[in-house]
């Protein structure tokens, strides 16, 4: 910082005073560039800072901003007759005939009433477009639940398309016309100069399984399939993690094989999630010929991804535990495995299910592994059990996010939404149980 | 019956075990007088006898469903006319069409002997199920028969429990090697069929990756070429702009918290920055992909870079750059750790002889945390390397030879990523290439995570 003074070149009366002042001097000198170097670290400090809160403030506006209108979707007013002869149904009572019948030209009658003037192919086809092809399903539903209403003229709110829809929602600010030709902005302006037009909840996002029609694509089946994977995860994961970390807290001698176990954990808590997915390709998909795209696969591969996880939170909660407790459980006669079961891991649970719910919540959130077991086809059912074909909501949001109709990028954002809500809960969940049940010795 | 059913009939057959265990235990304690004579609790003979009878049919359940489906194609081979088996190219697709035809989802009318054969197939697994469960059923008698004779008061039932509960426990711990093993296994055996077909040097020096097209014709593995020069290239392109972000933002956030921030203000900023680190990585890819990526192309071409370099809508620097934020919070919580494993002594010595708080953190705390950190950092790039939905969303698929960070490039996840998804036979090098990708992968992230983890371990004795 200062450099040696050599007092001897100044003959004076007092040279260590003069030199102490002179040091001084110096050091006051730097002072000034030191406390800028110090100013500038700390400034550094707040920026890197700065960045990192601005990254996640941007990207949360982002996906708010846009997934918000994803939970919201078009509809359209319009006056149809259920015409016996257009329908194709003369017994409503007869499930067959509901079934078959032929509710895309009631739709096309209706909108051909309501724009007499529309003609040419390419017009009509243009037109009959406005309106989603789910609409003949709820005319269909609808008609099953009251075989009344055949031949009786309705005035119904239909699902609009997806360009519509967009474009509609896009009207409060700069209007995205890509998809829409001018003829078909002219007859959404019809439809809100007569408020026959208008954006409500959108249920079926939440009732419905994926659909390639973006109006009428739902995240239900992901969101089941995501739930059936966990439970497959935590059945698996969360026993084997426990008794590993029992085994290696409270039995494990000293040796070799001990080391090994634990480097290989400590490694596999670091090793690529998709290398779990080569795994699982090659193990369980390859070689014992299990089906492709099931959870139960989807979640063997996760619990062997997540069980380092679960192992070295549950280690740390066990060591927590203090060895009074368990020498006095031996000191009054109990066994190992009593002391163990009995008074440890009771001890610690909170713990261990804190650690449990962490690597839950990194299973929910896990994409590439589950690419690789063919969770990634496309699959509109819902599934009911853990062998039946099902994607999860990581993958869903990647697919959709693959799609290139413009809608289902709002939908990607929605769905983003939805999953980010579970694992805030999730984590939450898990700090609230930290701080409710853990205790300090 | 179902596999479901056998299982939870194990598992009530197990119980059933246990009542009449403990209660041949309290039986034998009357006529020695009392529970209290003998040598475990009444609990402990009902559990071994439960496990006697549950253990070995458990056994012979998952043996039998590991192996039934080989025995019984080997039967239904057998029972084929030969000439058929000898005429078929594919003998896994004529098992496949039976299979269907059993299940009646056949698409047209299928050939006689395949309809036999399915019938086949079908008394074949119904006498399989129908086996199994006798079996079950005579290891449970048997299992359970032999330790109730066994039971009087000497037996040591307490004892023999907790080994078994012992050696469980240990199989749930070498798990983790087991999944080791299973990782070498199953990318190693597909590369070495890889590198039969492709040359490894071909592969390790290549330059040119395309294992959609057909090049050569003429050459065995003739789909395409497979160096891996641009594949790699193209990751360390991107993990290098990650680090470059990750690296000083996050040791500068661990500095700024450990070092200058409030308390309040850490219990404040701190969670805001893990949350970073929750996010799922999709989520990551898809901002990538539609926001950032989108505004670094246009941001180049309004300062006019596109008149020098190629910029791509899928460029190494959008993906790089958003992978950096993922990391932070990663490095931050590394380093976060080491900082505070430096003693305060150390600081306060040095704030005594005058420094200022900058030049102690610069010149005694960074120091003495430097092999921590340096293992965060390795760390750190090993995530960077293997992470694969940022860089499948946000990068591209061209394997383009380039250091031009606004060019695309691609890396090694998004080609394992790209040859594995969907259908695949498991003989064609393209798939074969992903495995072989992998052990890279594989080989680089462990050899960084065995050497990040053996120098933080090393430093952490240092002052504890």
């Amino acid at each position: 910082m200062t450099k040696p003074h050599n007092s001897s070149d100044q003959p004076s009366k007092a040279p260590a005073e003069k030199a102490l002042s002179k040091q001084a001097e110096l050091v006051q000198k730097s002072l000034a560039k030191r406390y800028a170097a110090e100013k500038r670290f700390k400034f550094f400090g707040v920026a890197s800072i700065g960045f990192g809160i601005t990254a996640l403030l941007v990207l949360f506006i982002e996906i708010f901003g846009g997934g918000l209108g994803g939970f919201r979707q078009t509809q359209i007013q319009l006056t149809v007759t259920l015409d016996q002869d257009a329908l194709e149904i003369y017994d409503a009572t007869n499930a067959d005939q509901i079934m078959a019948g032929d509710y895309t030209r009631v739709i096309r009658n209706g909108l051909k009433e309501r724009f007499p003037d529309v003609k040419g192919r390419k017009d009509k086809r243009d037109l009959y477009g406005i309106i989603s092809i789910g609409s003949t399903f709820d005319l269909r539903d609808q008609l099953k639940a009251n075989p009344e209403l055949l031949g009786q003229t309705l005035t119904l709110w239909m699902l609009a398309d997806d360009d519509v829809d967009t474009y509609y929602k896009s009207l409060s600010g700069t209007p995205y016309a890509e998809r829409m030709t001018e003829k078909e902005q002219a007859w959404v302006q019809s439809f809100i100069d007569k408020g026959e037009i208008k954006k409500v909840f959108n249920t079926r996002f939440f009732t419905d399984g994926d659909s390639s029609e973006p109006e009428m694509a739902g995240i239900r089946g992901a969101v089941i399939g995501s739930l059936f994977t966990l439970l497959v995860t935590l059945l698996l994961s969360f026993p084997v993690g426990v008794a590993a970390a029992i085994y290696l807290e409270e039995y494990a001698p000293k040796n070799r094989l001990t080391d090994f176990v634990e480097v290989n954990i400590n490694n596999l808590a670091a090793v690529p999630s998709i290398i779990f997915g080569l795994l699982g390709l090659a193990i369980f998909i390859n070689m014992f010929d299990m089906p492709r795209s099931i959870p139960l696969v989807g979640g063997m591969v996760l619990t062997l991804m997540t069980l380092p996880t679960i192992i070295i939170s549950s280690r740390a909660a066990i060591k927590a535990v203090p060895p009074s407790i368990r020498e006095a459980a031996l000191g009054i006669g109990a066994s190992k495995m009593q002391m163990i079961l009995h008074h440890v891991l009771p001890l610690a649970m909170p713990g261990m299910l804190t650690g449990t719910i962490i690597g839950m919540a990194q299973a929910l959130g896990e994409t590439a592994p589950l690419l690789m077991i063919g969770m990634v086809a496309f699959i509109m059912d819902v599934p009911g059990a853990v062998t039946d074909p099902a994607t999860v909501m990581p993958v869903q949001i990647f697919l959709w996010s693959d799609s290139p109709e413009r809608a289902f990028v709002e939908k990607t954002s929605a769905a983003i939404m939805v999953l980010l809500v579970f694992l805030m809960v999730m984590n939450a969940l898990a700090v609230l149980l930290r701080k409710k049940l853990e205790r300090r010795w | 019956m179902d596999s479901t059913v056998l299982v939870l009939a194990i598992f009530v057959l197990g119980c059933v075990a246990y009542m009449l265990g403990r209660s041949r235990s309290i039986a034998v304690a009357q006529n020695v007088g009392g529970v209290r004579f003998l040598n475990s609790l009444p609990f402990y003979y009902g559990t071994l006898t439960a496990l006697w009878c549950a253990l070995p049919c458990f056994a012979v359940f998952v043996l039998w469903t590991l192996f039934d489906g080989t025995i019984i194609r080997s039967v239904l081979l057998s029972s084929l006319p030969p000439e058929i088996v000898n005429g078929a190219d594919n003998i896994d697709l004529l098992i496949n069409q039976i299979h269907n035809v059993a299940q009646g989802s056949a698409g047209t009318e299928p050939p006689a002997y395949m309809v036999v054969a399915a019938e086949r197939l079908l008394s074949l697994q119904q006498i399989s199920r129908w086996a199994l469960t006798g079996v079950i059923l005579v290891c449970a008698t048997l299992g359970t028969v032999f330790i109730w004779s066994k039971i009087h008061s000497q037996l040591k039932a307490r004892y023999q429990v907790e080994k078994v509960f012992r050696a469980t426990l240990f199989l749930c711990s070498s798990l983790a090697i087991i999944t080791t093993v299973g990782i070498v296994a199953s990318v190693l055996f597909e590369s070495i069929r890889f590198f039969a077909m492709v040359p490894i040097t071909e592969f390790l020096f290549g330059l040119e990756w395309s294992p959609q097209m057909a090049i050569r014709a003429d050459q065995q593995g003739s789909s395409g070429s497979f160096g891996a020069i641009p594949l790699f290239t193209g990751t360390l392109l991107i993990a290098a702009i990650a680090m470059l972000i990750a690296v000083p933002c996050g040791l500068m956030s661990a500095i700024y918290l450990s070092e200058y921030a409030s308390n309040r203000t850490r219990d404040i900023i701190k969670p805001m920055l893990e949350v970073l680190a929750g996010i799922p990585t999709v989520v990551y890819g898809f901002f990538a992909a539609l926001t950032i990526a989108p505004f670094i192309r246009e941001l180049g071409i309004d300062l006019g870079i596109d008149q020098y370099l190629a910029i791509s809508s899928e460029s190494a620097l959008a993906a790089g750059l958003v992978m950096g934020v993922m990391i932070i919070p990663f490095v931050s919580s590394l380093s976060d750790d080491v900082i505070n494993a430096v003693p305060q002594s150390l600081r306060d010595g040095a704030l005594g002889l005058g420094s200022t708080r900058s030049e102690v953190i610069k010149q005694v705390v960074i120091p003495a945390a430097l092999p921590g950190i340096v293992g965060g950092v390795l760390l750190a790039a090993s995530r960077a390397i293997g992470e694969t939905m940022i860089v499948v969303m946000a990068a591209g698929l061209a394997a383009n030879l380039t250091l031009n960070p606004l060019d695309s490039v691609t890396t090694v996840t998004v080609q394992i990523v790209t040859l594995l998804v969907g259908d695949q036979e498991f003989d064609s090098p393209k798939t074969l290439a992903a495995f072989a990708l992998g052990l890279m992968l594989f080989l680089v992230t462990l050899s960084l995570n065995y050497l990040a983890l053996h120098i933080v371990k090393k430093y952490r004795e240092q002052y504890d």
